[in-house]
């Protein structure tokens, strides 16, 4: 049952990537993105990730999605602006992806498989929510409060590029 | 396997008894919305079919099910299909994690299930606000499928204006998740039971009255912001019908147009009840306990508790109508300095607060 699952969102996730990058209407593309992210949401899901599984959809589907939808719409794109010759990029991203992959399947057998014990997964009877909290605010409080650093930074600078005309209008 | 399939069964009707419970709603909110408007303008509303109007909302249905569905020509008609249905089930499935009578537990077939909670998933709050995220799409996607200027700029308004209010709406709701330290609306609403004292609008502690733990501004600004989630009067901006003829459903006609407008009353009825569980208490009386039980007939309880959450529920649907009828529509700029300068820093510092409040003050 598990197992059906997991290869219907799978499936699903490979089929609408190809979709982002393969479709000539930015729109269509947006959407095939926001249909990947659901079911990203559901592999979540399947692995007992409820928590993370919400908030792909809060912040993925539910903000930045609808941002790039908002400046698609705005900008409605003429379909050969968006085209120009990517190949070499995408042959040397594809050619990485592909020997990775081929490096991962020769070591099958070799590395013990990382599945998540019950205790693992029972962490905290109150469910995932209350883990990630727990763990967030004790082993990894250095590195969130440096992520969170980061985004202030990237919000300063975003308002300070924004607003650079008006001081100038002033002065 | 037969467990399965009963589990599924079960569910099934569950969703089919919310969901007419839920679209019967819709169809008294429509007659509601006109007749109290009416009322509070001085005037009668609609007083043709049936007797006092009442079988408004079934003419309604008809005529909108017999009308001719038309498409825009240069429409992209996948799309313009689909935006409807989108802002449809979106408003719909939310009702989900919703408990509208108390938690209690039936046996079925050696299956335990709770007849008033259709899924009581461990992060129901979280999957509310994704769902109302969503919600977003189908109104853009309508507004740009219709190939019409209104309608772009309706949906382009709508996208900005949920964005900033959805904001709010999270943020106004990380105090009551201070105060019951669960994400589950049943145990949200478990939490707040013992009268209204310990409703975390009020915020009570277990053993006592004062109110320490108050959120009655994340009330405030919960409320406000739901109102603007569900683009309804003051913050109708993306179906503004004096600048954009209709805003973004101003293509759509017959069962398409009446998609759009059940799936907004649903989700009227759908900020109801999430205020009702989060801040007053859910199906929770305002009192200890329940009439019936003083009475002796304890297993009528849940009777009590429906009604209650359904008197709470109504009266938010009561407050959407008045304020309709009292103020009137917000400037573009007014709306979106009033969601960043006004309702954000309150939500901000009500969250410093409860979280002091509540570290200084442990509840049980």
């Amino acid at each position: 049952m598990e197992q059906a699952f997991f290869f219907y969102f799978a499936c699903v996730i490979a089929a609408t990537s190809v979709l982002v990058v393969a479709l000539r209407n930015p729109i269509y593309s947006t959407l095939a993105l926001l249909v990947m992210f659901f079911h990203v949401a559901g592999l979540y899901v399947t692995l007992h990730a409820e928590f993370l599984a919400a908030v792909q959809i809060i912040v993925y589907a539910g903000a930045i999605l609808v941002l790039y939808l908002f400046v698609v719409m705005l900008l409605n794109l003429k379909q050969d602006v968006r085209y120009h010759r990517q190949w070499p990029m995408a042959a040397a991203v594809g050619a990485t992806l592909v020997i990775e992959a081929i490096i991962l399947t020769a070591m099958k057998g070799s590395t013990t498989p990382a599945v998540a014990t019950d205790a693992e997964t029972a962490i905290g009877g109150a469910g995932n929510t209350a883990a990630i909290g727990d763990v967030l605010y004790t082993t990894y409080l250095f590195p969130f409060e440096v992520a969170s650093l980061i985004l202030l930074v990237a919000m300063i600078g975003a308002i300070v590029l924004a607003k650079k005309d008006v001081g100038e209008r002033e002065a | 396997m037969t467990e399965l399939s009963l589990r599924l069964a079960i569910s099934f009707v569950q969703i089919l008894a919310e969901m007419s419970i839920v679209m019967l709603t819709v169809a008294i909110m429509t007659l509601a919305e006109r007749k109290v408007l009416g009322w509070m303008q001085d005037r009668m509303g609609p007083m043709e079919v049936g007797p006092y109007g009442i079988l408004q909302p079934l003419a309604d249905g008809v005529k909108l099910f017999f009308k001719e569905d038309i498409v825009p020509a240069g429409a992209n008609k996948a799309m313009f299909a689909l935006a409807p249905m989108l802002t449809m089930v979106v408003s719909m499935i939310g009702f989900a994690v919703i408990p509208f009578g108390p938690d209690m537990t039936l046996d079925i077939g050696g299956l335990t299930i709770k007849p008033f909670v259709v899924a009581d998933i461990n992060i129901g709050i979280l999957y509310i606000l994704a769902i109302a995220s969503i919600g977003a799409y189908g109104i853009i996607l309508g507004g740009w499928s219709s190939n019409s200027k209104y309608s772009l700029l309706g949906g382009l308004r709508s996208a900005a204006q949920v964005i900033s209010y959805e904001l709010n709406v999270g943020l106004a709701i990380v105090g009551v998740l201070l105060l019951s330290g669960s994400l589950s609306l049943v145990e949200i609403t478990e939490a707040q039971a013992g009268g209204f004292w310990h409703w975390f609008v009020w915020g009570a502690r277990p053993d006592g009255f004062f109110p320490i733990h108050t959120q009655v501004f994340a009330f405030v600004v919960f409320v406000i912001a739901g109102v603007a989630e569900t683009n309804r009067i003051p913050f109708d901006l993306p179906e503004a019908e004096s600048e954009l003829v209709a805003g973004f459903f101003t293509e759509y006609s017959g069962m398409k147009f009446a998609f759009f407008v059940s799936a907004e009353y649903a989700s009227m009825v759908l900020v109801s009840c999430v205020a009702a569980s989060l801040f007053l208490g859910g199906w929770n009386a305002p009192y200890p306990g329940t009439i019936f039980e003083y009475i002796g007939l304890e297993q009528l309880a849940w009777i009590e508790h429906i009604v209650w959450f359904a008197a709470k529920v109504y009266f938010f649907l009561f407050m959407f109508i008045w304020l309709r009828a009292t103020l009137p529509r917000l400037r573009y700029d007014q709306l979106m300095r009033f969601g960043w300068k006004v309702l954000l820093p309150i939500a901000l510092a009500n969250i410093i607060i409860t979280a002091v409040t509540v570290y200084l003050f442990p509840r049980g």
